[in-house]
């Protein structure tokens, strides 16, 4: 796909992220438990496991949208939304969080296409007003976008008259346009029809395959067989077992992961 | 009794207004129009207010809508008419004369406490329309870098008008009819004009029916207006896609939109 840099030997094994011993409370409830997590450059990592168990708040956690307790994240070497001082982490100003968000695309399960733009003007909101690309940079660049998902012809159409499928993927091509080092998927399949549930996993595998980072939170575990470097599982806002898919798969180690394995496969 | 009404003033006022009363059917509007802007800005700052992380602005802007609310506009505008010049213990208001808008201090005062009355309301409804958007607009913005306001004017705003547009209507055709309280601090509006006339002839039904017809011509020409508004904020919204030509028909043709109304 386009402007994705190629994934070159010594960029395999640089970070892009970094978490370590990540905690995150509501109130009492006790959602991250001590979690960490590092992924290279051109990796793609699924993150699976029960409703509850902490994968989106963990996802949510990485650009910021939700605030730790404790523990660090850092992407690309960048620490996420807090600021060393005197040894202490205080939060960071509103503005330089905006600015780490820049390098990390999420989608979500609810997509959140801006329902008051079309397509194109979805793709080329941020590109425009926060990176300062010239307009028919951004434009050129979001008709090749949405070429890449597959969505030419869709360019002019506001999100209401688009299928489930379709808006995911204009999603998809919204976060790229922002050029991100990390990409995260917050369920990105969980809400859609299961008719369309393929065309979008088709965007997210030739993604993985031209070398995207990526975290994917999935319940589709043809989707972490095929393109995933490892899968990780999560129980209980801890990481109790990760590995390439096809050891996960075929010879889970842990009993929880079996039992989660066994129900859902 | 009907006999008594002499129909002739009546269709003098409607059929041929004199620059007096011209001028005063303008008072009416442009006050109502000046006093609705400022009710709009202070409304939307008390509401940001409201969701403010501070507590002491959260009370004021509480503060501000249970006193404005919560007390007759009439003694609001005698309040700042009479009342601020002395409180502030200087001249606050002060006459000003800009062409097309005369503004002497009862004007000023009345386009003052109109406005800062209309705020309290808009509070709620600015608030109301910002809460009707989905959060995950702001998550999904944010995610892309967007900084809280560029978010909140670029997609927050643009979606909240859609649900504030129509109470807004409504409050500004209130506007219209309340800012004829004005007189009672001598403002010389469409109310007013209507009322001398019928202090210096003892005839009050020739001269309020017709004072009340211009009123209803004002908020009759208003809802046409705002409905032609509320139907461009909903059109994407329903994902219809129009044509240049289309859109060009929709913004300068008042009967294509009515013609079309029903559709």
């Amino acid at each position: 796909m386009g402007d994705t840099q190629p994934v070159t030997d010594k960029d395999r094994g640089e970070l892009v992220l970094h978490a370590v011993d990540v905690h995150k409370s509501f109130g009492r409830l006790h959602v991250l438990n001590g979690v960490s997590l590092d992924v290279s450059r051109g990796e793609t990592v699924c993150i699976i496991g029960a409703s509850g168990s902490g994968k989106s708040t963990f996802l949510r956690c990485i650009n910021h949208l939700e605030k730790i307790d404790s523990g660090r994240i850092e992407v690309n070497g960048q620490l996420i939304g807090y600021r060393q001082r005197n040894g202490n982490l205080v939060e960071d100003s509103e503005k330089s969080i905006a600015r780490q968000r820049m390098q990390i695309g999420m989608v979500f399960q609810r997509f959140n296409l801006f329902p008051h733009m079309t397509a194109l003007q979805n793709v080329i909101e941020a590109p425009i007003h926060v990176r300062r690309t010239s307009k028919e940079q951004a434009v050129a660049e979001g008709n090749a976008l949405l070429e890449r998902v597959g969505l030419a012809d869709k360019r002019d159409v506001y999100p209401g008259k688009l299928s489930g499928g379709q808006q995911q993927r204009v999603a998809i091509a919204r976060a790229l346009a922002m050029k991100p080092a990390l990409m995260l998927f917050d369920e990105a399949t969980s809400a859609l029809d299961p008719e369309v549930i393929g065309e979008v996993l088709a965007v997210m595998e030739e993604l993985a395959h031209e070398g995207m980072t990526m975290i994917v939170v999935t319940h589709e575990m043809g989707f972490a067989r095929e393109a995933a470097d490892r899968v990780v599982m999560m129980d209980d806002g801890r990481f109790i077992e990760e590995g390439a898919p096809e050891q996960f798969f075929e010879a889970p180690s842990h009993e929880r992961t079996r039992a989660f394995l066994s129900k859902i496969l | 009794m009907i006999g008594a009404v002499d129909w002739g003033i009546v269709w003098a006022r409607i059929f041929h207004p004199d620059h007096v009363f011209a001028r005063a059917l303008w008072t009416t509007v442009y006050i109502s129009v000046l006093a609705q802007i400022l009710g709009v800005l202070l409304g939307f700052v008390a509401a940001l207010m409201r969701m403010s992380r501070f507590s002491l602005l959260r009370f004021l802007s509480g503060a501000y809508v249970l006193v404005f609310r919560g007390t007759p506009v009439i003694v609001q505008i005698f309040f700042v008419y009479f009342g601020t010049n002395l409180l502030f213990g200087f001249t606050l208001i002060r006459p000003a004369n800009l062409g097309l808008f005369t503004l002497n201090d009862a004007v000023i005062a009345g386009i003052l406490a109109l406005g800062i009355n209309e705020g309290a309301y808009m509070r709620e409804i600015i608030r109301a329309g910002i809460d009707a958007v989905d959060r995950g607009q702001m998550e999904a913005a944010r995610s892309l870098g967007m900084p809280y306001r560029l978010a909140m004017r670029r997609i927050v705003l643009p979606q909240a008008a859609r649900v504030i547009v129509p109470p807004l209507g409504n409050e500004f055709n209130n506007m219209m009819k309340t800012s004829s309280l004005l007189f009672f601090i001598g403002v010389y509006e469409l109310f007013g004009d209507a009322d001398v006339h019928y202090s210096t002839t003892f005839k009050p039904v020739e001269f309020f029916l017709a004072v009340a017809f211009w009123y209803l011509v004002l908020t009759t020409g208003w809802s046409l207006i705002q409905s032609r508004i509320e139907r461009r904020l909903s059109m994407s919204e329903r994902g219809d896609e129009l044509s240049m030509r289309e859109r060009l028909a929709e913004v300068f043709s008042p009967l294509h939109a009515w013609a079309t109304r029903s559709r």
